[in-house]
């Protein structure tokens, strides 16, 4: 029993906490390549840069939580959340609309998206050092473990995670009414499909490109501030998370959002399935029938999980371009 | 004022620079300086090669010059007789030919359709196989690395002159960019950055932790150069002989890029990155020629690496930056003109000394701000101040990316295209 619980502990949930993560990062990287048409390198920074933001909140406001019965830094989130979609305006107005209107390729897009994380991750670094630093000012990290009957270990949830599956639905929800109900979420779609058509036809593109914004700096920094909820924030994040973001977003497939939510789960738990140590569950076996196994028989060791986004990108290259829901190949 | 008035003005300041740096650090600082800045240009080539002549977005530079140092040390460092004396390399070599074992049968079973055998059926048995047989070597191989690394610390060079390692890294450099390139360059070039950063990571992330092959965070050193070194003729002496090494290569590349630019093959290469589409409609094969520029970058950027690291003496896997060692030469590239080889080695040599010398300079203005901001206002600074404000300076890269695309984006010396009218 114990093996089991091991096996819902290190991948059900890990894999469900971080493939939430890359979901809701993923969502604003495909939101932005399917309308904007780059690929954005600069949404990693942009999550920390919101991060910061809720750490800075956090710290001036550390009443507020426990009042609400909630960490103080959850509770500042929304904030922050507008606070970044601004900034992501303001950068798209200062650095990437200038670039558009002169009509770029767009790899030169993509490389103007590197120089705006490599100004974040300077200004974040100046200003914040590098250190890694908690959310957790003034309350502590609640965590609620189940103990099963008849087994000695227990399920462990935390709190943070609890909160994050909770935001991940309410995320995915309030999307899909939005791009279904509303006048401007069929705006954003028409232009995702077809900017030209979407032109002529009498959609204000300027304000389809700031929504895109505006939904991609908010996510972005849930998605930073919910992972440093869990783990620790770590201000040098950047291009390790990066990737399994794109990878997420590629094999939902470019410009879809739902294919983003699936793309983020399947690197997610493909990531823990492939650092999680097999010979645990294979034990029992091992005294039933006399084998002798390793003690450690991973796919591969923790080091190296940054392969495993990699090679699911390679994979849905090589095979499916377009990724598991059809999205485009630019 | 016309293009080559211009560039006199530009090479006349930068000379004014070497000499202001002469003047100030003295020569052995100015000759290291000078040669780190040709193998950065060595680096810088490569790059201009892709993305100037075939607007290729390669965003992991770093792995490559990680590549090449390693070579350097594999093939160029004395040998470890702690390793070779046990029975160590009879066990590697075991695990080797199993790998070699899993590697044909994996092959065997993905042709298995030549035979008759459905298609799915060996795709699928190839893939069930291939993980089996991983995890297989990987349990043979973990008590061997553990092993070597108790009992012999690394498994050494193989004593090799140096260079020969310089040329293996180029050759591994390319190998690594056909399988990236032969994946990614059918689409976009967006796909292209995000891979090649990702294997950036990778092969840092293997160099780092795979402590028997690279000693690791331990670092190896000296490396042996391919010219005396400094403790036979003196540092200026040894450091002058490397900087020519250094300047013969650049040489040799640049007449060779200049006769192949001029070439069928660089107007082919122009044409696609100016207008796919009709230069395929004219039966050229555009993924080809990428394919083969970005091969051919990737050799020089191994090489420039390798040259790189042999200088430093040093293989430190925990000291390949994104930043020092892809952005940088993104920003001498751009700045200096892509697809212009004066353009990137003027580029190259100017934004190599502003960079380096950018750290006294910054660390003095700080000291300064420290003592003003303290004797005025009583203000302490934090303790970590300078190592935060040496990080800052990826601000300023970053801007200048922001900056050159915006204003200049052929950079300071654009290419200059003949026309044939």
């Amino acid at each position: 029993m114990n093996e089991l619980i091991f096996f819902i502990n290190f991948v059900l949930i890990s894999g469900a906490v971080i493939g939430s993560i890359y979901a809701i990062g993923a969502i604003g990287v495909t939101l932005i390549f399917g309308i904007l048409r780059f690929a954005h390198f600069a949404h990693a920074d942009m999550m920390t840069m919101g991060t910061f933001i809720v750490l800075i909140l956090t710290a001036l406001f550390p009443a507020v939580g426990p009042a609400i019965g909630l960490p103080t830094a959850f509770v500042m989130m929304p904030v922050a959340m507008a606070a970044t979609a601004v900034i992501a305006i303001g950068l798209d107005k200062a650095f990437y609309k200038p670039l558009r209107d002169n009509n770029v390729k767009p790899v030169v897009m993509v490389m103007a998206s590197v120089g705006v994380t490599l100004m974040l991750q300077g200004l974040i670094r100046f200003f914040a050092g590098t250190g890694t630093q908690s959310l957790y000012i003034d309350d502590r990290k609640s965590i609620f473990s189940f103990n099963l009957s008849d087994a000695s270990e227990s399920i462990v949830v935390t709190e943070p995670q609890i909160l994050l599956f909770l935001f991940t639905i309410f995320a995915v929800v309030a999307l899909h009414i939005f791009l279904n109900r509303t006048r401007l979420g069929k705006a954003m779609r028409a232009m995702s499909d077809n900017p030209d058509l979407a032109r002529v036809s009498g959609i204000n593109t300027n304000t389809v490109v700031g929504v895109t914004w505006v939904i991609a700096g908010a996510l972005a920094c849930a998605a930073g501030t919910l992972l440093s909820l869990d783990v620790t924030l770590k201000p040098d994040l950047s291009f390790m998370i990066l990737l399994p973001i794109f990878a997420a977003a590629i094999v939902g497939g470019v410009g879809h959002p739902y294919g983003a939510l699936v793309g983020g789960f399947v690197v997610g738990f493909a990531e823990t399935l492939a650092v999680f140590n097999w010979a645990i569950l294979l034990r029992p076996l091992e005294t039933a029938f006399g084998w002798d196994l390793p003690a450690d028989l991973s796919f591969v060791p923790t080091e190296y999980k940054i392969t495993i986004p990699f090679f699911i990108l390679v994979a849905i290259l090589v095979w499916r371009p377009t990724g598991i829901l059809k999205g485009k190949v630019l | 004022m016309n293009q080559s008035e211009k560039n006199l003005y530009l090479f006349g300041g930068l000379a004014l620079i070497l000499v202001l740096v002469f003047a100030f650090m003295g020569a052995p600082f100015s000759i290291r300086l000078l040669a780190e800045a040709a193998c950065y240009a060595i680096l810088a080539l490569g790059l201009t090669i892709q993305w100037g002549y075939a607007g290729l977005f390669n965003a992991g530079i770093m792995g490559f010059v990680a590549l090449g140092g390693y070579m350097s040390v594999l093939l160029g460092f004395p040998i470890n007789d702690d390793f070779w004396a046990t029975d160590l390399p009879g066990q590697l070599g075991g695990v080797l030919l199993k790998a070699a074992l899993v590697v044909a049968v994996v092959v065997g079973l993905t042709q298995l359709k030549r035979f008759g055998a459905p298609k799915k059926l060996g795709a699928w048995l190839g893939i069930v196989v291939g993980l089996l047989g991983y995890l297989w070597i990987k349990v043979s191989l973990d008590p061997v690395a553990s092993a070597i690394e108790s009992e012999a610390g690394f498994i050494g060079g193989l004593g090799l002159p140096v260079w020969l390692g310089w040329l293996v890294g180029g050759a591994l450099a390319g190998a690594v960019a056909y399988f990236i390139g032969h994946i990614c360059l059918g689409l976009r070039s967006d796909y292209l950055a995000i891979a090649t950063l990702g294997i950036a990571e990778i092969i840092k992330a293997f160099l780092k932790n795979a402590d028997w092959l690279t000693r690791g965070t331990l670092t190896v050193s000296p490396i042996p150069w391919p010219v005396p070194g400094p403790a036979d003729i003196g540092f200026i002496g040894a450091r002058a002989a490397y900087l020519s090494l250094t300047a013969v290569i650049i040489a040799a590349l640049f007449f060779l890029l200049h006769r192949a630019y001029n070439a069928p093959w660089g107007r082919t290469m122009r044409s696609i990155r100016d207008n796919e589409l009709s230069s395929s409609a004219m039966g050229k094969d555009v993924n080809g020629r990428r394919l083969e520029v970005f091969i051919f970058g990737s050799v020089l950027m191994g090489i420039g690496g390798a040259a790189l690291i042999t200088f430093n003496g040093i293989f430190d896997p925990s000291g390949f930056l994104p930043l020092n060692h892809t952005f940088l030469i993104w920003v001498m590239v751009i700045l200096g003109g892509p697809g212009n080889n004066l353009g990137t080695l003027f580029g190259a040599v100017f934004v190599y000394v502003v960079w380096t010398m950018s750290e006294p300079v910054a660390l003095l203005l700080l000291d300064v701000v420290r003592n003003l901001g303290d004797a005025w206002f009583g203000w302490q600074a934090p303790s970590d101040l300078d190592s935060r404000a040496l990080q800052a300076r990826v601000f300023v890269i970053g801007l200048i990316i922001s900056m050159v695309l915006r204003y200049a984006p052929k950079g300071l010396i654009p290419e200059q295209v003949k026309h044939h009218t």
